[in-house]
């Protein structure tokens, strides 16, 4: 019955598909149809040669689902090389214009790309990360089984559609234009029901747990999962020209949309990058060190205060606005009052090692987790400081922010994402070991590296483009036009490219570290997963 | 008066008030007596069910 009603499903979306990429108004309408109409006329050929075969669902109760969670990490290491590679690109090409190339003009372009490296390392790359470690988490820390069968499995291949449908749009011209937030009104939609699945999902395991306690990861994971949920449907909320075409309006206008869009963008970093990476945080720091978090109490304090105060900064991206000057003013509050519980969350992290320290030089995983929570604490000291209206009327618009994101992005969330899946690989796969630790420590001291001329070369370029654009001679006249800036800038940008081309090798040397980790390592004798008669 | 100004005099005190009472009340609630207890066995939640689920309603500390 389930299976007919399946197939009926599949069927009409594939002819919908069809149907739509006919009609379509604009390219990138018509190649995402095609997309679904393939990826329904696909599922619905699986589904009819495996319908009546199934006999009695065998009790799974006794083991995890750990099939989904290792897709999640091959998701992760794939999009994460992939995220990093335009990210080069792009850097390259503001660094060496020509490599906009003529014939790509309108595809591959610094314009198209842009949004598709922001895309791709955050909900892609970081995105894959969350919901993999999420469900692996989950499941220990609830001692449950993850709730809801095959819908976790939905949860990541519908996340993936997402991404592929969200690439596709931007290259072909299909973006809304809020940072962050560029896909059309139709690929939200279909990101909204992946979403409501996957808090489904890890709701409905915390719901059937079998330890009394929800474990503090698993309060940042759900909030990460509801708040996201909360910002992308108001962000989002768009009334489309037309079902055959991709072009939407918003309903906010002016402020009130721009305003909408930063406590969106702001809490995307909060809430996404922050939030549901800080729940990785409180379960692989204390399992690589093999010790129990440093104080539960502050992780309390930190979660409630996280929570209460980071939902405020949204309007320091907008000083110096039509934005009125209170609003503006309590972004700046917020902002400097949250890095408290920011570093509440680092020194907890960190003081997690208090009594292993000598970890830090045997175990190079460990190592990328306490540098990653040592780059959080740096990016949310130079967050606040930013946010400060004085310092930001000298930082903003300029390469400053990029430095900002990237040590944050590059340094938290990429390294304590490389630490998950060092520690990830060999519990899921089922071997003894990582294949080597001294690959390891390439793959770190590259990142990190990388990660310093970024920064560097941003603070350089950042500051000097921001005194640049305010200095004025004796009779009151700007001294410098924008291309001479631009000029200026050249040195840094090539310093900068060069930072993301290490980050990127280390990327690669732990994909092919974790490859042979699961070819080349033997398999442990595994226990079988019954259930034990009771 | 219009729904701006009564929803902003309503956020600037009773909602004010209530965030702060929450907050507050959080970390007088953290800090009770005998929380040292319950958080210690809290924080060794990761190092219990590693490989599988557990088997009753019954915490296994054991596994």
């Amino acid at each position: 019955m389930t299976h007919t009603l399946k197939l009926v499903a599949l069927g009409l979306t594939a002819l919908f598909g069809a149907i739509a990429a006919n009609y379509a108004r604009d390219l990138a309408y018509m190649v995402n149809m095609l997309v679904v109409m393939l990826t329904a006329g696909i599922l619905f050929l699986m589904t009819l040669r495996t319908a009546g075969d199934e006999g009695p669902a065998p009790d799974l109760s006794g083991d995890y689902m750990d099939g989904v969670v290792r897709f999640g990490v091959i998701a992760t290491a794939f999009w994460g090389v992939v995220g990093f590679l335009v990210g080069i690109v792009i850097a390259a090409q503001l660094a060496f214009p020509v490599l906009n190339f003529e014939w790509a003009q309108g595809y591959l372009n610094f314009g198209r790309l842009r949004p598709l490296h922001t895309s791709a390392v955050i909900f892609a790359f970081g995105g894959n990360a969350l919901i993999a470690t999420s469900f692996y988490v989950v499941q220990r820390t609830s001692a449950a089984r993850l709730w809801g069968g095959n819908a976790a499995w939905f949860v990541f291949w519908g996340y993936q559609l997402f991404i592929v449908m969200a690439a596709l749009s931007y290259v072909l011209g299909g973006s809304q234009s809020k940072e962050y937030a560029e896909p059309e009104w139709y690929v939200d939609l279909w990101l909204t029901v992946v979403w409501v699945v996957y808090l489904a999902v890890f709701l409905g395991t915390i719901i059937k747990r079998k330890e009394p306690h929800i474990y503090v990861a698993n309060w940042f994971y759900l909030s990460f999962i509801v708040t996201v949920a909360l910002l992308h449907v108001v962000n989002n909320l768009s009334i489309p020209v037309s079902i055959w075409g991709s072009k939407s309006v918003q309903v906010f206008a002016g402020v009130q949309d721009a305003m909408t869009q930063w406590w969106y963008g702001h809490n995307a970093v909060g809430f996404f990058l922050t939030a549901g990476f800080l729940g990785m945080m409180y379960y692989f720091i204390p399992k690589q060190a093999e010790r129990p978090v440093y104080s539960y109490k502050l992780s309390i304090i930190h979660f409630w205060a996280l929570i209460f105060i980071y939902i405020w900064a949204g309007p320091h991206h907008l000083h110096y606005t039509a934005l009125p000057d209170w609003a503006s003013t309590l972004g700046m509050v917020f902002s400097v009052v949250l890095w408290m519980p920011s570093w509440g969350g680092m020194i907890n992290g960190l003081m997690t090692l208090s009594g292993a320290w000598d970890k830090l030089r045997t175990d190079p995983v460990i190592r990328m987790m306490v540098i990653a929570v040592g780059f959080y604490g740096m990016s949310t000291f130079e967050g606040p400081m930013m946010s400060i209206k004085a310092v930001n009327s000298l930082s903003h618009y300029t390469d400053w922010t990029i430095g900002h994101v990237h040590s944050g992005a590059l340094g938290w969330n990429g390294m304590i994402t490389f630490g998950a899946l060092y520690y990830l690989v060999p519990k899921l796969w089922n071997r003894e070991r990582l294949y080597s630790l001294s690959m390891v420590s390439w793959h770190f001291w590259l990142a990190t590296i990388g990660i310093v001329l970024y920064a560097a070369s941003m603070w350089v370029t950042g500051i000097m483009e921001g005194l640049m654009w305010r200095e004025v001679d004796a009779n009151g006249f700007l001294v410098n036009s924008f291309a001479d800036t631009v000029a200026a800038k050249f040195p840094m940008y090539v310093v900068r490219t060069l930072g993301g081309v290490m980050f990127l090798a280390g990327a690669v040397i732990m994909c092919i570290n974790l490859w042979l980790t699961v070819t080349r390592q033997p398999e442990l004798a595994t226990n079988d997963s019954l259930v034990p008669a009771e | 008066m219009d729904t701006y100004s009564i929803l902003r005099e309503f956020a600037d005190s009773w909602m004010l008030l209530a965030l702060f009472t929450f907050f507050g009340g959080v970390i007088l609630w953290v800090f009770r007596p005998g929380s040292r207890k319950t958080y210690a066995d809290t924080a060794e939640i990761p190092f219990r069910h590693e490989t599988r689920p557990a088997a009753g309603r019954q915490v296994d500390k054991e596994a």
